[in-house]
Formats: structure tokens, sequence, C-alpha cells
């Protein structure tokens, strides 16, 4: 079954990334159809595993010292765009155009 | 001292006795890197900082107070890892510029023990691909591709006009890392594994390549990929070599909370003799589809090596062994895609003219910034983590990796100390033939005999075994169980010694190396 323009949009959203062609879409097909292999498994009564340390670690609590920081000077050098201690970000609240109204590969087909 | 004596045996007791200096080293090392531009290993050479702290180095080997074995040797790291004012770029658009304000802890643990930093090495881009073909600054060449090996067994083109031979990969995605180990042009690399990105280069390019267990050390400062798989990998060109550098690196690390806690003792690797209490592994399934049969006799070889030693040779199952690379496949994109998500161009990196709003800045910014391999995991992973698919293939991958896992587990709790595989299911392949398919499936099929010890946390070691019929590198992998890389360093050093894989000829190695030579043929030195 081929995935549904409306997911394929839906994903770009989420993603913040595109398809940008064909080829993309074609890319995405092919690995959900690679993966549906896992279903030949079978796997019932097995517990999802998060990580191979579940038997020897749990996550610890360290004591609330601060033991760093102070370097916001480095931190913002790296940041294209900032006004005194603020990364400014261009206006938000702004949804993505809808299929409807782009005019990117997906919208023509 | 030569480039490629071995560090514990020969450089560092040259370097203590003054019949080499820091300096003289890091000097050859940079004037190598120079004449082997056209391998594309370095991204980034840090000359000024690497001959400043060679000199330093100089000072305290003069005051006779070196730090250690690593004082004053030169070594490369990936350019995955974040270096103190020095551009990281992972080999992609997202981070070219960028400039880390911090070191990851395992530079930091090499710099603290005068380790001279002589640059970032090249990879996929964010360490996504077998070949080191798709990043940015272009694709590593295998420094065989211009071995005197492999030119002798080329078949010389009939049509005269393309005088370049045809070069092969270095597989990936730490390529750059092995190349410039294979090369000469440092003593050890630090690389990444997450489905085998340092065990294949380092098998393709003839050199030691360690994945230690998950956990033992620290990826604070590697920019991740899959958080629960990644770990930094160690490139060297002799499995003491590797001991050393496991040694300095490993340890519980407060700034990696995946770190266990438990005190790691680095230890001296002993020369094993008898190999007759041992019980070696061989999983079937490994004889996987499209493996060449050069690698299998090799193999096969290597089995009776140990038989014929007096060590117990048996064959295992490892069932699940062929959806581990599928069950990867969805794991890694999912947490690629969560790990990507950092990438929008307002605190770091990258960042797009359009400022129409924030979330087409952030579209247009990984637009510009991602290729196609990475936005093409980006959203597979986005869409096996969707609700509808969620419990399909994210909790279904979750299972099957527990699968996996206990398979190793089964085999090991039944007597067997160390499993052995090959590494890659053929020599390195020349570019022109590897581009031929895109990168989703040359992962997928170069991954499959490296990548289960990933998903179940194993420490695996590539060791050098034998040239092809090409003349090029094949090894074979040898895979431990958690935490024992004592064991398994020990039993790839038997192996090693036993193998005496040749050393590279390079023409611009004997050039760069003319001085002292160590009377050595092989690379196994004890």
């Amino acid at each position: 079954q081929k995935v549904s323009v409306e997911v394929l949009d839906h994903l770009e959203h989420l993603a913040l990334v595109d398809f940008r062609d064909s080829e993309g879409v074609e890319r995405l097909q092919k690995a959900i159809q690679f993966a549906d292999q896992l279903h030949e498994v079978n796997t019932d009564g097995v517990e999802p595993m998060d990580s191979v340390l579940e038997d020897r670690w749990c996550l610890y609590l360290r004591e609330d010292d601060v033991t760093e920081g102070n370097c916001t000077k480095e931190l913002l050098e790296n940041a294209r765009e900032t006004v005194e201690e603020y990364f400014v970000a261009p206006p938000g609240n702004i949804p993505l155009l809808k299929l409807e109204e782009q005019n990117t590969y997906l919208q023509g087909s | 001292a030569a480039l490629k004596d071995a560090l514990r045996s020969q450089v560092s007791a040259a370097l203590k006795e003054g019949r080499v200096t820091p300096t003289e080293l890091c000097q050859r090392c940079l004037a190598l890197i120079k004449s082997t531009k056209f391998l594309n290993a370095y991204i980034t050479v840090t000359e000024e900082t690497a001959l400043k702290q060679a000199e330093e180095s100089e000072e305290r080997y003069k005051r006779g107070q070196p730090l250690g074995i690593l004082d004053g040797i030169p070594i490369a790291v990936k350019d995955n890892f974040n270096t103190a004012g020095i551009e990281t770029t992972c080999a992609s658009n997202m981070l070219k510029g960028y400039i880390s304000p911090y070191n990851a802890t395992v530079v930091q643990k090499l710099l603290d023990q005068g380790a001279v930093l002589l640059g970032k090495t090249n990879l996929d881009e964010f360490a996504m691909g077998s070949g080191s073909t798709d990043g940015v600054f272009g694709p590593v060449r295998n420094p065989w591709s211009y071995s005197k090996q492999y030119k002798e067994k080329s078949i010389p083109k009939s049509h005269s006009e393309d005088k370049e031979p045809d070069w092969v990969i270095s597989g990936g995605s730490s390529g750059g890392s092995a190349a410039a180990v294979s090369s000469f042009t440092c003593f050890a690399a630090l690389g990444s594994d997450t489905g085998g990105s340092t065990r294949n280069p380092a098998a393709h390019c003839g050199v030691v390549g360690l994945k230690p267990t998950y956990g033992l050390i620290s990826r604070h400062g590697l920019i991740p990929l899959v958080n629960s798989m990644d770990v930094p990998g160690i490139l060297t060109r002799c499995v003491d070599d590797a001991a050393v550098l496991l040694g300095s690196l490993a340890g519980h690390d407060p700034k990696d909370s995946t770190t266990i806690q438990d005190d790691f003792k680095p230890f001296e690797l002993p020369n094993l003799t008898d190999v007759s209490k041992l019980s070696i592994g061989i999983p079937k399934e490994y004889h996987a589809p499209g493996l060449s049969s050069e690698i299998l006799a090799f193999w096969s070889k290597a089995a009776d090596l140990f038989k014929n030693a007096g060590a117990k040779v048996v064959e295992v199952s490892l069932p699940h062994t062929r959806y581990s690379i599928v069950c990867y496949h969805v794991l890694c994109t999912a947490e690629v895609a969560s790990n990507m998500a950092r990438f929008d161009g307002l605190e770091y990196g990258h960042r797009s003219d359009v400022k129409d709003s924030t979330e087409s800045m952030y579209a247009a910014t990984r637009r510009e910034g991602f290729n196609d391999v990475v936005r093409g995991r980006i959203l597979s992973g986005n869409y096996f983590l969707l609700k509808q698919n969620y419990e399909k293939y994210f909790v279904k991958a979750q299972k099957v990796r527990r699968l996996i896992a206990s398979d190793f587990g089964k085999v090991f709790r039944s007597g067997v100390d160390i499993l052995l595989t090959p590494t890659t299911l053929s020599d390195a392949a020349p570019y022109t033939e590897f581009i031929q398919e895109d990168n989703r499936t040359r992962s997928a099929q170069d991954d499959i005999l490296t990548q289960a010890a990933n998903m179940a946390g194993l420490p695996a070691i590539n060791v050098p075994t034998a040239l092809s019929e090409r003349g090029l590198p094949v090894g074979l992998q040898f895979i431990g169980r958690s935490f024992q890389e004592k064991q398994l360093l020990t039993v790839a050093k038997w192996f090693e010694k036993q193998v005496q894989f040749p050393v590279i000829q390079l023409e611009e190695v004997k050039r760069h190396d003319s001085g002292v030579f160590q009377q050595q043929k092989s690379a196994s030195f004890s």
C-alpha cells in the first residue's frame, strides 16, 4: 500500500524536512517495505528493550550542585542572530502553509 | 622511530629515551598528511595547535615527566566529536563553520594525557553511511588504492587516458579515521560506531577497529546518531595500541549518564600462548548471502587456526540475525528523527535567510543543511513514530532487539567465550561501483555483519587478517561478552600474531619515513 499524500504532508510538517521529489517519496516507500519484514518475527510475550544496560544500571541523581555554566558568551557566539543575551527567531505561531497553499512537490502529486 | 611503530612497545620508549622528539613526530605526520591530501581523510588539520601541543610535550619529556604513554603521540579525531575552538562539521552543511565551545570527554581525556591532536577526519554526513562517500567534503579514498600490493594486482586499463587507479572506498562511516591510521599520518584515531562505522572501515583499510561495550566510554560530546547504540570507536594499527587507547578513555563520566559506574582498570594485554581453554563460537547465520567466497575461506582458515592450536571451536546459532538489520533500520531512523530535531538554525549551525516564520525558517534551514541521506532517515523515522505506527514498528523493533540481544546471551551462557565472524561481505569496492546503489541499500548490505553487536551493546573488534585476490585488506571480527574487553583483546592479539598481516607499501610513507626503520615486516608487534 502506498503512503497517502496526507500522511506524506503530515510527515513533512512533523519533521520540518521535505521529500523534495519522487525519489524522496520512493525512498520512504522502500524503507517501509524493508521494515515490514519485522512482522515475520513472533514477539508474543517479549518486552520491548529500551537499553542494553537495563540489568546493570539505573539512572542516578546527582547532588544539586552547580558545577558548570557561565558560558553565555561562548554559546551565543555560535548563533547567527542574537540580541544581547537572546537568540532571535522569526515570528512564531505562524503555521506552515497547508498542502493546498504550497508550491511544493507534494502539492503537484 | 618509524611512523610504522607500535605505540606502547616502540614509540613510547623512543620518546622517553629521546631518540625521537614529539615535535619531530608531529612534523613528520603533518608532512605526510600534506602529501597524502588526495586521500581526503582530513577535513581540518590543526597544524598550529598540534605543533604547540608537541612542543609542550617535548618540555615534559625533557623534564623527565611525561604524562603517560600517550604524551606526544599524534592522533586524529572523527569530525563528529566536539573539539573546543576547532570546527566540527559532521561533514554536513548544517554544521559548516560551527566552532565547538567544548571538548568531548574522550577528546579531553586524550589531551589531558598529552596526545597531540592533528585534525578532524572525514566521514559520511552525520555518520550515516558505510562508505565515507556521502559527506559534503567529498569521499575518502582508501590508502590501499595506492599501495604497491593493490597496483600489482590491478588489471591495467586498456584506455590509458585514465591514469588514475580505480580507487576503492575506505568504508564508513569513520573512513577518514581509518584512512588516517592506515596511511601512517597518526598513531591512533577516534571513530564512532553505531552499526559498524568503526569496524567496517577498519576492515577495508587494514587496521584494528575496536567497538567497546556500550556504556564503557563516554559519549559526551559525540554528536549523537542513535543514543542507545552509539559508542566512540578506536582505530589503531595493532591490538596492543587499541588496549592503550581503551585504557585512557574508558570509565564513568558524570556528564554521560549512560556510562556505567563500575571502576575501570586499564590493562596490559598478556601474550597468550595457550588457547586450549578458549571456546570460539562460529555463528552459522553470519554466512550471510553475498559473503564473498574469499572471505568465507579466510573465516574458515581462522577457525581452523584456533582449532589446531587447541581451542574449542563450535558452530553456534543466533537465530534472529537476519532480522537485526531490519530492526536496526527502524530503531536507527526513529532515534535519528529525534536527534536531528535539534538542528534548527537558531542556536548554532547553518541558518536559512528565510524569515517569514519560525517554522518556515526551521524547514528551510533543514532543507538547506541536510543531504538526502539524512533527510530520508528523518522522514522514515518520523513515519515509524507516528501514533498509528508506533506499536507496529518502533515497539515491535524494540521487542526484536531483545530477541537479538538474548540470542547472544544464550550463546555466551552455553560456554562460548568469543564469537568469530567476518566483518564485511567483501573487500573494498571501487568508488564508481559503490555509488551505483543508494546509501540506504548499501548500509543495509554492509552493516549486516557488524550491527548486531550494537543491538546487543557487545564489544567487537576487527583484526586485519589477509590480503584479498585484489591486494586489498580483509578483516575478521571478534565479538565478546559485555565489559570483557580484556579477554576480547587478548584473543584478538593472539590472532593478530598468528596471521602477520602485511604492512601497506605506500610511496609517500617511504619518502617521509627515511631514518631509523625498525626491522618489522608485519603490523603485529609484541
